[in-house]
């Protein structure tokens, strides 16, 4: 009786576990099953080389490289901001912040994370576009630069506390080995403890490019919703999620077009994420192989 | 052989170096914090002075001075009991599997290899998910309980994460002190692991809803609506059996997409609510954050294995 | 033969915020000389080592009183004026488990000439050769400077060590218990090279095995509860010692 009890607890935390697999399945499943239909309609052509994305005007059309290019210049920009800001900020409290303070900066740091992403929707609208429209004075009202620019706030942390973790690990005597020859705490940042979390650091930008490709409200707030074959930031532009976004706001009938392209553009996002992840793993292999 | 002033204008050299990379990370850092502080200030100025408590029990219209947030807080609270329900159960379940149970073949490589990718995975395309899902294929509508299943899914790798961390951090000898007075796997895991390890479970149970309540994008996308003007059935009913479970399946707003409808209208008094609906957002995610940071400092001074 | 000092430790006490760990050592270290430092674990050995780079700076709570003074100039090595990094650019050191650097061979030797900003390849290249000869690892490795470091056996890694400390000609090399990680036949090999190095180099050494410190040292200090209790001739030491805790603990009464 017992044994059987137990038997059946084990059985129903498998279960549960196993769950989270069945999300994944879930979620790519339900993408490429929805996105079928879409490419009896469209070919695949069309959807990779048209350069205009207006699926649900009068005569459509179904080009997926002006979400794309805004998404990919979203996604830079972001990167151009926390990728050195998270970096320097992960080896000054790793290399030159004593234990106590960084126990108490790191948790504050992350609260930057914690901020609801509607609420820097606001931000980059309300208060970064204007600040920046100083500068630039032809800076239009929605931009792609200072959604850019927030989102790069925004995954700072995810950057920053995943590489100190990773810089923290580094074994003290690697640290005590590179002193003792005389190195300063720059040297020893750059020279040795940097490669030697290279592997963790990669994960924490893998991790930001996951974030900043995927991020929805800032860009779809902020940067105004239209979809724009162009590389220059301080146009409006959209991306796939602000894309998906927009479509979601009006009515949408199951099955309608402008339904499918949504799970097209999803799909994309995911494909595009996936490389991502590829490309990060292939990376640490490299790295770890020339080691 | 180097001379001694030699030695000196090298040290000198690399201090320089040394002080100006410190003050670049000391920059870096501070900018950071400055934006944060700086974000929080600018919208308070704009909000605060918007939250009145008619703000909390008006429900949204088309004048800006009358509008409030009452079916959208009361939709947030709905929705995030509904994705607790769903996420605590099933997330800390996997967890004491993972690690209490689980062996190391090829099954549980490809559960924690997934765990740690749906991290990565973009939330709006859980929103995508439920919405072919829950929504069309099992039919439960845009309602509340779609909202927190959709959420639930959202945050289950964070609960599923911090469960493992809690429950690793149990040394071995208690598990083994609970065998040798004959008890159980379940035994030992109801009375040792799940006690000693809810602190740490209580900290990601927070930082999992803190996540959900400003989570927008998979909400907009199962189709929220925007202006609901009505609030969810009562839970009580007058007639047996007295819980009523209808609320589940009404349409909803929540928060986060009121206050996205408020900042997609041109004018400039609707900004003024969305402030001041992202100052209530904004001090909800601080004090949940706070507070799991607060709950982890002293589950870690407590816990002295 | 005329012995010349290369270093002075001068009432030096050192602790780790309350906790006093050496109270007032006075030791001479003589050039081209090896000085063992013994003792039962606690005493203080590795921290005096430490203390002779600074070691301790990169912690904190570490507080000096006293002084090491360094000859030929006499300067104060513990000065607070006096940046870690000059003490160190000056003494190297070997520690108790090896730990090369994730990198290629070359460029763990390189690695001290590196931070110092020499560019000159021709120069690194002869001196790293020079550094893995005298520490006997160049005929194993110089069919494969480029190869990472951690591909060597541990003893070879350890050589690889001493060769890092010795790129940069240390006036003083300290060794902290350089083969307690190590196998009979690689320890073997570390002490044939610490009789070698006492030509160009003057060395401290802290060890745990007694059999060790009579081998390869000149000098010994025998040191108890962070204090220092015999210093002398290593022969007179450990044969004929002054102090009965010198003997209790080299007759194996306690340890």
């Amino acid at each position: 009786m017992r044994r059987l009890k137990e038997r059946v607890i084990e059985t129903v935390l498998f279960l549960a576990a196993a769950s989270s697999v069945l999300v994944t399945i879930g979620i790519v499943g339900i993408l490429v099953v929805e996105s079928i239909p879409f490419f009896e309609h469209v070919t695949l052509k069309e959807f990779l080389t048209d350069t205009e994305w207006t699926p649900l005007f009068e005569n459509a059309r179904y080009g997926i490289l002006p979400l794309l290019s805004g998404t990919f210049l979203t996604t830079v920009i972001a990167l151009l901001v926390a990728i050195p800001l998270g970096t320097v900020t992960a080896a000054f409290l790793s290399e030159y912040v004593r234990p106590a303070w960084r126990e108490v900066l790191k948790p504050i740091l992350e609260l930057l994370a914690a901020v609801p992403t509607v609420v820097y929707g606001y931000f980059a609208l309300l208060f970064v576009t204007p600040l920046l429209q100083k500068i630039i004075p032809d800076l239009s009202g929605f931009n792609v630069l200072s959604a850019g620019i927030v989102i790069g706030m925004m995954i700072v942390p995810y950057v920053s506390s995943l590489s100190e973790d990773a810089m923290g690990a580094v074994p003290s005597h690697l640290r005590e080995a590179s002193f003792a020859v005389g190195a300063s705490r720059m040297q020893t940042s750059f020279r040795v403890v940097i490669p030697a979390a290279f592997s963790g650091i990669t994960s924490a930008y893998i991790l930001g490019i996951s974030r900043a490709l995927g991020e929805t409200m800032v860009v779809a707030i902020a940067a105004g919703m239209q979809p724009n074959l162009t590389l220059n930031p301080t146009e409006p532009a959209a991306t796939i999620t602000a894309f998906i976004v927009q479509v979601s706001l009006g009515d949408l009938p199951h099955g309608s077009i402008g339904y499918q392209s949504i799970y097209v553009a999803g799909l994309s996002l995911l494909v595009l994420t996936l490389c991502f992840n590829i490309f990060g793993l292939w990376l640490r292999k490299k790295f770890q192989e020339k080691e | 052989m180097e001379s001694q002033q030699d030695i000196l204008a090298n040290i000198k050299r690399r201090q320089f170096w040394d002080f100006v990379f410190a003050l670049t990370g000391l920059m870096s850092l501070l900018f950071a914090l400055i934006t944060l502080i700086t974000l929080i200030v600018d919208l308070s100025l704009t909000g605060v002075p918007r939250i009145t408590l008619d703000f909390f029990t008006s429900f949204p219209s088309r004048f800006a001075g009358k509008a409030g947030i009452l079916s959208a807080w009361v939709g947030s609270f709905c929705v995030m009991i509904t994705t607790a329900f769903c996420a605590i159960p099933l997330g800390v379940a996997a967890g004491v599997y993972l690690e209490e149970y689980s062996k190391k073949n090829w099954v549980s490589q490809i559960i924690e290899l997934n765990i740690i990718n749906l991290a990565g995975i973009p939330s709006i395309t859980y929103g995508l998910m439920a919405l072919g899902l829950f929504v069309y294929q099992l039919k439960l509508g845009q309602s509340i309980l779609t909202a927190g299943l959709t959420l639930g899914l959202l945050v289950l790798p964070i609960i599923i994460v911090t469960t493992r961390e809690a429950i690793r951090a149990i040394p071995n000898a208690i598990r083994e002190a609970s065998y040798a007075m004959g008890a159980s796997k379940w035994q030992t895991i109801r009375h040792h692991i799940l006690p000693y390890s809810s602190g740490g479970i209580m900290t990601g149970v927070i930082i999992s809803l803190s996540r959900a309540i400003g989570e927008t994008a998979p909400l907009i996308t199962i189709g929220a609506l925007t202006f609901i003007a009505f609030l969810p059935t009562a839970p009580i009913s007058d007639v047996p059996p007295f819980i009523n479970l209808k609320w589940l399946m009404d349409p909803f707003t929540v928060m986060p997409i009121q206050m996205f409808n408020w900042l997609s209208r041109p004018q400039a008094e609707f900004h003024v609510n969305a402030a001041a609906t992202g100052v209530i957002l904004l001090m909800m995610t601080l004090i949940m954050n706070g507070g799991a940071i607060y709950l982890r400092s002293r589950f870690r001074k407590k816990m002295k294995w | 033969m005329e012995l010349n000092l290369r270093a002075e430790v001068k009432n030096l006490e050192f602790s780790y915020g309350e906790k006093k760990v050496l109270n007032g050592i006075t030791l001479p270290i003589y050039e081209n000389r090896v000085t063992a430092l013994i003792g039962p674990s606690g005493c203080g050995k590795t921290t005096l080592l430490r203390c002779f780079n600074r070691m301790h700076d990169l912690y904190a709570n570490a507080q000096y009183k006293g002084e090491i003074l360094l000859y030929p100039d006499k300067r104060n090595i513990l000065g607070k004026e006096i940046d870690p990094m000059e003490v160190r650019m000056r003494i190297g050191m070997v520690f108790q488990k090896p730990n090369p650097f994730p990198k290629s061979i070359l460029e763990n030797v390189a690695y001290g000439l590196r931070v110092r900003g020499v560019k000159k390849q021709s120069f690194i290249e002869e001196r790293v050769e020079r550094s893995l000869q005298q520490a006997g690892l160049w005929k194993e490795a110089k069919d494969r400077l480029n190869s990472p470091a951690t591909a060597l056996s541990g003893g070879q890694q350890q050589r690889l060590c001493i060769a890092r400390a010795l790129a940069t000609e240390p006036e003083i090399l300290l060794l902290d218990e350089p083969t307690s990680a190590l196998d009979p036949i690689s320890t073997r090999h570390i002490e044939e090279l610490i009789q070698e190095l006492r030509k160009d180099v003057t060395i401290a050494i802290v060890t745990h095995s007694l059999h060790q410190a009579a081998r390869v040292s000149d000098y010994t200090a025998f040191m108890y509860l962070g204090d220092l209790i015999e210093f002398g001739k290593s022969d007179q030491i450990y044969t004929n010692p002054k102090d009965q805790r010198t003997e209790n603990y080299i007759t194996g009464r306690f340890g």
